[in-house]
């Protein structure tokens, strides 16, 4: 059975916002659509910037897809799957998330491929 | 059976487009082409010219390149005058000995400008406007003179002395007429048209007559008039007329006219029925035309009679008839226009004129004894109607209604007449100067062009002197919407509006947030484009705190940490210091912050210290500290008020006029936090030298004897643009209420991320339309636009100040939310005693170090 890390509140991500946490020795962007409580999670660093922002990113959508433009550059990763939108040559990780009793968590184990 | 040798003497403009024409038609295989010029370059864009003291490099301004010739087949000889004609042989000779063969020979050598006999023209800095040579010793001319006269105040003369404007050159304008533009303007037109480049800053002298140039007192030279007076100039450009260079032909015989010329039938052939002669050296029903549109018309004439003479044997299909000489120009900001018969010489003609003296507008139309035909027309101070009267002209259509109309401005409520391009027949010429009809453009349409960049690669339509480009417009968005093509101009997927559009809304729905917004005239979930476009929208008239719940998502990557992010992820502090003014002790605070972090420390080009390479968590301990210290946050990272740059002005400078320091001061502090399309920068400076670079900001600020004069719109970075001068002589107070009122203008009406410059040169009816609304309120909404901006002012708050007071903002600013540890992918080297990030390749040794260990 998938064990669950608890990270954070849902209420520390400002809506429509992203964070980053620590997690397996691992950078990930977590983002909070609107007032909602869905979120996403994603790997922090932006392979194209080289650096690891993703979660200072501002988030949207186009099309059907739900996204976030790095910072530096500002190409679209798709939240769900990571892919990157401009470049289908580069993804980053995606993880499976989940929020518990108001609180957001992340899966132990092996991330989510795609 | 042999290739056919024509000869083409001269490589300008009207030559290049003649063998254009031929190499590129379908009989192109039969002729061999070959070509020399005097110059040491191919063809180029003289009627662009000018634009060479704009940044526009020689290669910008070619009309062909070597390459081009050389994949044509065209044989070409730079720098080699054609100096014989051999008519029997059939062959011309060059300065350098070369001689070939024709077996048709074109004379293209344009003409040349002339320099009237007057004692002393021949000095150093006595120059001309014709060739990009003459361009290059003005630019060195300039730039050692203060002051420069131009000779002549006809088209080019005016366009000279633009240019020696632009060079910042004090500069006047003798005329010997009495009055400007006197060939293509009445005398009332002339008239205003004087005024309004005086109120730019030239100096206009008529009616005087050079006796002789002699040295100067106070300048380089003195200019003596046959009336006793006299100027000082450093510098003297002769733009007294051109001359056709019909050297080539006077010496070997061929028809001269009276006043020069190569004379021509409607074949353009000259008295030597193989020789014949195209663009400005050419004589046709004994005139000179001095524009490229004819000479192109020549070109075509000629190509088709030669292919008809020596391919088809075919009689030829096109004759040279006349062409149109009217023209529009913007010269030094003045629209100008003049069409058709412009004085009403046509017998029984009447004429009708409007005169504005408070909007300095002139316009005065010529039409037929019956009323019904259109003649002429001059207009001076809005030229907006010229593609209207001209197409009415040239197409010899009936003026629709009352011809006043044409010419009166619209009244409220009610459209001003104009002529529907739909009302145009097909074969209506649009664009004169490439002979590019309304047919060809829908065409281009119906092929699939649909922007202007189609139409221009597609037709060459307004490539050429630019006149016909909103008219090409008005055609290609017709035959866009006739084939139900909707041209998108939505901000992005998320909203069907401009920016324009969405602030109209945001202001008259009162919405104060992004959600509001999206709900009610928008959809999906936003992005990176309208989210940071609305934030700034609902920031310029609500101006709540940026990191509101509500508004936090919408801010760009800076504004969100109000910082600036660096290429590794970490962020540079940029205090304001307004106006550059900083104490000792306030210094000393940057200094110690910047040793106890370690931040690399630079002066920018904005009169302030950045402190770069500060991690997320220590923006928050940073900040109290600077806050602490008095110091504010600078924006640096906003679409807002950047810096106001000052000189020291009077208050220690020996040539200060008033006090720049503290007038920089006030307007920073009065319009720092101003959120807004992109961002805005001023400059003050105490005296017309100018140390504070005023003129390349948005808003300019100069101190003058009798008080402050305003410039607006300038710009440094990619594009830069001389700021416009705006007003002058201003005092304090209406200084700012005029600043309070463009900026708010600006805010209203801009496209987003379009800087001042690019808004002022986008807006209809450009700096004097912003006059209109700033200094007379046209629109009467001078109060509100101020009302917005005190608004904004009362409401200012320091956001970093407002940030680090509260305990639930701070904790955004680390960088992982469950963790207290730093970023680790930063990796830094230490270069002249500061550090920097490493580039890639340091990274990997560095790496390899610390795993090494
Ligand atoms: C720090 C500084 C360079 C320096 O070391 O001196 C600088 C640095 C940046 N400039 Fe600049 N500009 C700086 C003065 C200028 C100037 C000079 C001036 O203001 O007198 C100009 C030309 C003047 C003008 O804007 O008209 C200038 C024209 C630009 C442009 C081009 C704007 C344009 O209209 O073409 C950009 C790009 C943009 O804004 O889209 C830009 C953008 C940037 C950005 C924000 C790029 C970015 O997004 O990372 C740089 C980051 C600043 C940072 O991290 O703190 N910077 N930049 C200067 C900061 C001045 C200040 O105190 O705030
Ligand atoms: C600053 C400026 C602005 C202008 N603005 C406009 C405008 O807005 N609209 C407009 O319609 N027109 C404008 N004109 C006029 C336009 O440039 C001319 O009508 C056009 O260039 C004429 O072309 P052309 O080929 O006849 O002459 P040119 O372009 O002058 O070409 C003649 C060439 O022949 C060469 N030559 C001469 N004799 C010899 C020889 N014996 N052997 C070899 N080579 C020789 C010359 O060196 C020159 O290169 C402007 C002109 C100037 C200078
Ligand atoms: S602009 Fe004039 S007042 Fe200001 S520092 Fe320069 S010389 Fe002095
Ligand atoms: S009329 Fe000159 S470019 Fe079209």
């Amino acid at each position: 059975m998938t064990q669950w890390t608890q990270i954070c509140a849902l209420t520390d991500i400002a809506p429509d916002t992203g964070v980053c946490a620590l997690h397996q020795g691992e950078q990930v962007a977590l983002f909070r659509l609107g007032q909602t409580e869905q979120v996403f999670a994603i790997g922090n660093y932006d392979p194209i910037g080289r650096a690891n922002v993703l979660s200072r990113g501002i988030v949207g959508s186009i099309g059907e897809r739900y996204v976030v433009a790095s910072p530096l550059y500002k190409q679209h990763f798709d939240l769900a799957t990571g892919e990157c939108l401009e470049d289908d040559a580069v993804t980053v990780k995606a993880y499976p998330v989940r929020i518990a009793a108001g609180q957001v968590e992340l899966a132990q184990g092996a991330a989510l491929s795609v | 059976m042999s290739k056919k040798r024509v000869v083409v003497v001269g490589n300008g403009m009207v030559g290049h487009n003649f063998i254009n024409t031929l190499a590129t038609s379908e009989h192109s295989s039969e002729f061999d082409i070959i070509t020399f010029s005097e110059e040491p370059r191919l063809a180029y864009d003289r009627v662009q010219l000018s634009k060479y003291f704009s940044g526009s490099s020689a290669e910008d301004l070619a009309l062909t390149t070597e390459s081009d010739y050389q994949s044509q087949g065209v044989i070409y000889t730079l720098n080699d005058k054609v100096v014989e004609i051999n008519a029997h042989e059939k062959t011309v000779t060059t300065a350098s000995g070369r001689k070939e063969g024709y077996d048709k020979l074109v004379l293209a050598t344009g003409s040349y400008p002339f320099v009237p006999p007057i004692p002393g023209k021949d000095q150093p800095h006595c120059l001309v406007y014709r060739t990009i040579e003459d361009l290059e010793a003005i630019s060195a001319a300039a730039k050692v003179s203060k002051t420069g006269v131009v000779v002549g105040g006809g088209l080019l003369g005016l366009e000279a002395a633009n240019a020696l404007k632009a060079a910042g050159l004090e500069t006047h304008v003798v005329e010997f007429a009495p009055r400007l533009m006197a060939v293509q303007l009445d005398e009332s037109g002339g008239k205003l048209l004087r005024r309004k480049i005086e109120s730019l800053g030239v100096q206009v002298h008529t009616e005087k007559n050079t006796k002789e140039i002699v040295a100067g007192e106070e300048c380089r030279y003195r200019m003596n008039f046959v009336d006793g007076t006299f100027l000082e100039t450093d510098m003297i450009l002769f733009s007294a007329g051109i001359r056709p260079q019909d050297e080539l032909a006077r010496q070997f015989n061929l028809e001269i006219g009276e006043r020069g010329g190569i004379v021509i039938n409607d074949y353009c052939q000259t008295s030597a029925d193989d020789i014949y002669a195209i663009g400005e050296c050419a004589l046709w029903d004994n005139k000179i035309y001095g524009l490229v549109a004819p000479g192109y018309a020549m070109a075509k004439v000629t190509a088709g009679h030669i292919v008809s003479q020596l391919v088809t044997h075919e009689p030829a299909t096109s004759a040279f008839q006349g062409a149109d000489m009217s023209t529009k120009l913007k010269l030094l900001g003045v629209e100008v226009a003049s069409i058709g018969d412009a004085h009403g010489r046509t017998a029984g003609s009447h004429s009708y004129v409007f005169s504005d003296d408070v909007t300095e507008v002139y316009k005065r139309l010529v039409v037929s004894e019956d009323g019904k035909k259109l003649l002429g027309a001059v207009l001076v101070g809005d030229s907006e109607a010229y593609g209207t009267l001209l197409q009415l002209m040239l197409n010899d259509m009936d003026i629709p209604g009352n011809p006043a109309a044409l010419i009166l401005p619209a009244m409220d409520g009610q459209e001003a007449v104009g002529l529907g391009v739909s009302s145009l027949p097909d074969t209506a010429q649009i664009c004169s100067c490439f002979d590019v009809s309304k047919g060809d453009i829908s065409e281009a349409v119906q092929g699939g062009c649909c922007t202007m960049g189609d139409i221009k690669s597609a037709t060459q339509a307004s490539t050429g002197c630019g006149g016909c480009t909103a008219l090409v417009k008005q055609v290609m968005d017709a035959e866009l919407e006739a084939l139900g093509v909707e041209v998108n101009t939505d901000i992005c997927e998320h909203f069907a509006y401009t920016r324009v559009e969405l602030a109209d809304i945001v202001r008259v729905q009162e919405y104060t947030t992004f959600q509001q917004v999206l709900e009610g005239h928008g959809k999906g979930h936003g992005c990176e484009i309208c989210k940071p476009a609305l934030g700034s929208i609902l920031a310029s008239f609500n101006n709540e705190y940026i990191l509101k719940d509500e508004h936090i998502g919408l801010q760009d990557t800076n504004d969100i940490f109000l910082g600036n992010m660096q290429k590794d992820g970490t962020y540079s502090i940029v205090p304001r210091i307004a106006a550059g003014e900083i104490t000792p002790e306030k210094l000393i605070v940057l200094g110690e912050i910047g040793r106890d972090y370690d931040l690399y420390t630079k002066i920018t080009g904005g009169q302030r210290i950045d402190l770069f390479g500060a991690q997320l968590h220590q923006l928050p301990e940073i900040w109290k500290k600077l806050v602490d210290a008095g110091f504010e946050t600078g924006h640096a990272y906003g679409k807002s008020l950047r810096t106001v740059k000052s000189c020291v002005g009077s208050t220690w400078c020996r040539y200060g006029l008033l006090d720049s320091v503290s007038m920089a001061v006030a307007l920073e502090d009065r319009y720092k936090g101003l959120r807004s399309p992109h961002k805005i920068k001023f400059g003050v400076s105490g005296c017309t030298r100018e140390c504070a670079e005023a003129q390349s900001k948005d808003i300019g600020v100069i101190a003058t004897e009798k008080g402050w004069n305003l410039y607006v719109c300038g710009n440094g970075g990619m594009r830069p643009r001389h700021a416009d001068l705006f007003a002058t002589e201003l005092d304090d107070e209406t200084l700012v209420r005029y600043i309070d009122r463009v900026l708010m203008f600006y805010i209203r009406t801009a496209d987003r991320l379009q800087r001042t410059s690019v808004w002022l040169e986008n807006l209809e009816g450009g700096l004097d339309y912003l006059k209109q609304v700033v200094i007379d309120d046209k629109l009467a909404i001078a109060d509100e636009l101020e009302n917005g901006m005190t608004k904004v002012v009362g409401t200012y708050q320091c956001e970093w100040k407002t940030t680090i007071e509260s305990p639930e903002k701070m904790k955004r600013f680390q960088h992982y939310i469950n963790a207290d540890a730093a970023d680790d992918n930063l990796l830094y080297v230490r270069e002249r005693g500061q550090r920097r990030p490493a580039t890639d390749v340091e990274r990997i040794e560095l790496v390899d170090l610390n795993s090494g260990k």
